[in-house]
């Protein structure tokens, strides 16, 4: 069974995240991808604040495609986490608490993961259209010029994601496939 | 001598990418079915019931089936007997723009990759190959090719002696190693021989293939078999959420080789295996 689990993600809700839990999502998170992360950090190293109060925060890292003129959102699900290991530690230690994302993370994005009791989070990959469907608004917060890079803010409603990396060392993609594996 | 307008090009690359973006391969689908029946998972279950889902969502023609909607490849046979009244290249890329345009698809390329990285706003250029064929007509063949999977790309310089298990551990360890990012179950796109590029193009255009369809002789079709039961020992499962179906089948395409070397280029296709054919 999935949990409900509200957003922002409060230190005790985090506390109960095991690596495997299925987890509906509702409230509020931001959508970020490569582009966007490097505005982000660009502005961080000239002393300029984010774009959004990162702090307690969730990024979900997706680029949807262009909304039809009657729907909120286009084709809505994650891109690869693994890009975003160069940026992800700084947006972790300024704050955030948890990622959205598909693929695993190295090590350093590990450890600053569990050092500040963050956790990461998976969606399933090519299935934007069955996603989308959980998103109930979306606007533009930052970098509009960036196009479907942009930084958007989203509202969502049982948003399906699996917890893949806990505060306690816990890593889906490790464990769940030594279950399976038979060589 | 056939005269074809490359007008018509243009309408049908335009068209084909945008049905391509929404609806799944018939084959494609009928092999997740099988797949939801033969996980052991239950979280790899969960992840196919979702794709499915996903897809009937997609096929209503509102939603493309990926945010993901590719960069825009083309493979083109042109019979050697047609004449193509119009600029070629210029039609394929007017067909990419309005088909990504109005099919409401993301326009993913950039230009100056290596500096200021911006966006092209209309998916072009298409990555294109053409090859000469007998015959009258043209077939025209698309792929929006995803970047999770694309970016897993592996080359593989082998040597001879390499061989046969040298090819079997190269593609195991390359799937392993990518792990969930690729959107797993994937179709495996291998390229045997000829040169570097050679080997590429072999490996992606495997994947046009229906899915499971086995290779051209035994040699390959047994090549095939193998890696795709071994594959399906490593565990990592739909997403890589654990699981017995890691990928849906192996695709392989040979061609002969110089003595000193053995090429292999191993091209992922994610479960989102969109590709679509035409003949003009």
């Amino acid at each position: 069974m999935a949990k409900k689990v509200k957003l922002p993600l409060s230190e005790e809700t985090i506390a109960g995240l095991k690596a495997g839990d299925k987890l509906l999502l509702s409230g509020t998170f931001y959508a970020a991808r490569d582009a966007a992360h490097r505005r982000m950090l660009a502005d961080l190293e000239k002393g300029k604040p984010l774009p959004f109060d990162i702090r307690g925060e969730t990024i979900y890292f997706m680029g949807p495609t262009p909304a039809r003129p009657d729907r909120i959102i286009g084709s809505a699900g994650p891109t690869t986490s693994g890009r975003m290991d160069a940026y992800s530690p700084v947006l972790i230690s300024a704050g955030l608490k948890a990622m959205i994302g598909k693929g695993k993370r190295n090590q350093t994005v590990k450890g600053v993961t569990k050092r500040h009791r963050a956790v990461y989070l998976g969606a399933t990959g090519g299935a934007g259209a069955l996603l989308s469907r959980s998103i109930q608004r979306a606007e533009v917060v930052a970098y509009p010029e960036l196009g479907a890079e942009a930084i958007l803010r989203l509202e969502v409603s049982d948003f399906p994601v699996v917890v893949i990396n806990d505060i306690y060392g816990g890593d889906l993609y490790e464990s769940a496939k030594l279950d399976y594996r038979l060589e | 001598m056939r005269e074809i307008n490359s007008s018509l090009v243009t309408e049908k690359v335009a068209r084909l990418f945008q049905e391509a973006n929404y609806s799944l391969p018939e084959d494609v689908v009928a092999a997740l079915k099988k797949a939801q029946k033969t996980e052991e998972s239950e979280r790899g279950r969960e992840v196919l019931r979702q794709v499915l889902e996903n897809a009937e969502i997609a096929a209503g023609g509102e939603i493309p089936l990926c945010q993901d909607t590719g960069v825009a490849v083309v493979f083109l046979e042109i019979g050697q007997d047609v004449h193509i009244d119009g600029d070629l290249t210029v039609a394929i890329n007017e067909g990419v723009r309005r088909g990504y345009q109005a099919g409401y698809l993301r326009k993913s390329m950039v230009v100056r990759p290596l500096s200021e990285r911006r966006n092209s706003e209309d998916n072009t250029p298409a990555v294109i190959h053409t090859e000469i064929v007998a015959g009258d007509t043209i077939k025209v063949s698309v792929m929006p090719k995803g970047g999770g999977a694309e970016n897993m790309t592996r080359l593989a310089m082998l040597t001879p002696a390499q061989g046969r298990q040298g090819i079997v551990d190269f593609a195991l360890s390359v799937v392993d190693e990518a792990g969930g990012a690729p959107c797993p179950p994937v179709i495996i796109g291998i390229g045997i021989g000829g040169t570097a590029e050679k080997a590429a193009l072999l490996a992606k255009k495997a994947l046009l293939r229906r899915v499971g369809e086995p290779g051209a002789d035994p040699d390959t079709a047994g090549l095939e078999k193998e890696i795709l039961e071994r594959t399906n020992r490593l565990g990592i499962g739909p997403m890589g959420y654990g699981g017995r179906v890691t990928a849906l089948a192996v695709h392989a395409e040979v061609f002969p080789c110089h003595i000193a070397s053995l090429p292999v280029v191993v091209n992922l296709q994610c479960h989102s295996a969109r590709h679509l054919t035409a003949t003009i």
